[in-house]
């Protein structure tokens, strides 16, 4: 099921925030969303969840998102944020069984707990499960913020830099996640992500955004150069490969250019 | 992520959850036998000298007149005096838990009640409008009450306008009720210090709250809308469940935030209108009823909500039944006797080290 968004522009008030955004992403894809911060990663994530309502298209799996109900398009797509909201005494596993909101009316049916349970077990952390998510470490929280969007089911998975506020192993882990969920579940996943030396390696493609349009789209061992950076940053980089990873050195920020 | 054989954690996993099912309805259960206990025991508590059997047999013989016989006294006083008081207090009680817990998890903050929003303080000042310019015509009792439940949907009006004003989110909707709360105790003030002598005493005295003045016509109303409104509550109880990983978390899962929000915030507001406009302010039961119930059973809405009406009714009724009996033959207000048995356990929550609670 292919995602295709066509001349997307969303608008907060007086500012423009997103200009005329399109591209596509495949079946089974992990496209990285990179720029600096206040480019538009995170309006365009919720744009296409319908979070907020732009303007321009979005089609998914053949249909155009906004003729569809807000639950029809949670069923399809799963969005894990930035930042958590600490809600009520909520465990672990009642806030990945909030997933099958799109499918549950009130009670909770043997399927639902069974989805829950499974991929609890899949992602080793049974010993979690009753536990609340105030217990837990950032990292944990953040595989069971994923393993929530995964029981929705989804065909679009679009994750807002789930790897931000980990440590080196917590962003391994959740990256193969993600990895894994695409490639066994031919999940589409649109990320925003910060770190480019992640994004080049976990990343199928990696689509570079500045000032809320997109300025270069491809696989990023291609895509990723110092004149790029250089452009979209304003920072003097330098780029290496070591053992098969691609690897952005940034040196110092470029004077006189303005990210 | 295919089922892998053998994997006997996921049937433990599956025993665990059922098992935490099961102690939730067990605390539900467990509540309404406490209820009937309670019940049971608060009948027989009052200034008349009834004995417990003369007061089982006036419940009994009301229903079976055959099997029982009763003197015309203790049937009086069981069922004029007590029975509608005590279940009055139950209703108030499940009301105002209810409101408590849907206006905290509306808007995500432990501390919302209608108290903290404002919807009380709205109510003191209509029924002390009442009280110090009185209305013509109308007899002072009913005017009190009409005023009181004008004014507290009035200022529900108010949080859901101003706050609309900034965007409908829980932080705008806390500081518009903060903001009436200030404009209400404020003009209720003034219209104590403009009153006399007993209108400023009456104004005092409806603000401690009672359930002095119940009757079985004041509980059937309550019980009514209450009963009307608990269907809709239980079914939105899930999307209340998503809205606490944030509002657009809940968006994604397909949850019309706004719709949700708004009316649930309606719905509470009249509740807390229907039950307060008769008693005059109770305070923390709407607080303190949904805290003890989330430490006994956690927080998921389905059963969050109807356990914390039934632990606000247990609640109210017990902080009744002191009033009536500590200093009998006086009657201390119950709004009162709530903040006294309020407060200790507030004070628990509170020092409790618990992590994960909120």
């Amino acid at each position: 099921m292919t995602l295709s968004v066509r001349d997307l522009s969303f608008s907060y008030g007086d500012r423009k925030i997103l200009h005329g955004i399109s591209f596509e992403a495949a079946t089974g894809e992990v496209l990285g969303i990179a720029g600096p911060n206040g480019c538009g990663k995170t309006t365009l994530i919720k744009c296409i969840d319908r979070i907020f309502e732009p303007q321009g298209e979005v089609e998914f799996a053949g249909k155009y998102l906004e003729d569809m109900t807000t639950t029809e398009v949670a069923q399809l797509i799963a969005y894990v944020p930035q930042a958590l909201t600490m809600g009520m005494a909520m465990s672990v596993f009642e806030t990945i069984l909030l997933g099958r909101r799109p499918y549950i009316r009130w009670s909770v049916s043997d399927t639902d707990i069974e989805r829950v349970s499974m991929i609890i077990d899949d992602l080793g952390i049974q010993h979690l499960a009753f536990r609340s998510m105030t217990q837990i470490s950032g990292g944990e929280r953040q595989k069971v913020m994923i393993a929530r969007a995964m029981v929705q089911d989804p065909s679009l998975l679009l994750l807002d830099e789930p790897t931000s506020a980990l440590d080196l192993r917590h962003q391994l882990e959740v990256m193969e996640l993600v990895q894994r969920v695409s490639r066994e579940k031919q999940v589409s996943v649109l990320m925003a992500v910060h770190d480019l030396n992640l994004a080049s390696r976990f990343c199928d493609r990696l689509m570079v955004m500045k000032e809320g349009r997109v300025v270069a789209l491809g696989k990023p061992s291609e895509l990723l150069n110092e004149t790029l950076i250089r452009d979209v940053y304003g920072v003097e980089a330098m780029i290496t490969r070591q053992s098969g990873f691609l690897q952005v050195i940034p040196v110092c920020p470029v004077r006189g250019i303005l990210a | 992520m295919d089922q892998r054989p053998g994997s006997g954690q996921l049937r433990h996993l599956r025993d665990e959850y059922h098992r935490f099912t099961v102690r939730r309805y067990l605390f539900l259960i467990g509540c309404c036998i406490l209820l009937l206990a309670l019940i049971g025991i608060a009948t027989t508590l009052g200034s008349a000298d009834l004995t417990v059997g003369e007061v089982y047999t006036a419940i009994l013989a009301h229903f079976f007149p055959s099997l029982a016989e009763t003197t015309p006294l203790a049937s009086t006083i069981v069922w004029e005096y007590r029975l509608h008081r005590i279940l009055f207090a139950i209703a108030a009680g499940f009301g105002l838990g209810i409101a408590g817990a849907m206006m905290q998890g509306v808007l995500r903050n432990p501390l919302a009640s209608p108290f903290t929003l404002g919807i009380s303080a709205a109510a003191s000042f209509g029924a002390s409008l009442v009280i110090v310019f009185g209305i013509g015509g109308l007899s002072n009792d009913i005017a009190i009450i009409v005023a009181a439940f004008l004014f507290t949907l009035l200022a529900t009006f108010g949080i859901y306008t101003l706050s609309k004003l900034r965007g409908i989110s829980p932080e705008s909707m806390i500081l518009a009720g903060i903001i009436l709360m200030y404009l209400f105790s404020a003009m209720t003030s003034f219209l104590q210090y403009i009153g006399t002598t007993s209108q400023l005493q009456e104004v005092v005295f409806w603000t401690f709250g009672s359930l002095q003045r119940t009757t079985w016509g004041k509980l059937a109303l309550v019980t009514v809308v209450i009963g009307a409104c608990l269907p809709y509550i239980m079914l939105r109880s899930w999307d209340l469940n998503a809205m606490g990983q944030g509002d657009q978390v809940a968006k994604s899962m397909g949850v019309d935030v706004n719709q949700t929000r708004t009316r649930l915030m309606l719905i509470s507001s009249l509740i807390t209108a229907i039950i307060i406009c008769f008693t005059g302010v109770i305070g923390f039961i709407g607080l303190v009823a949904p805290h003890i119930t989330r430490l006994a059973i956690g927080g998921d809405n389905r059963f969050l909500l109807p356990a914390s009406g039934l632990v606000g009714g247990a609640l109210l009724l017990t902080a009744d039944s002191l009033a009536r009996t500590v200093l009998a033959p006086a009657i201390i207000p119950v709004g009162i006797m709530t903040s006294f048995i309020g407060i200790p356990f507030f004070l628990y929550l509170f020092l409790r080290k618990r992590e994960g609670y909120w």
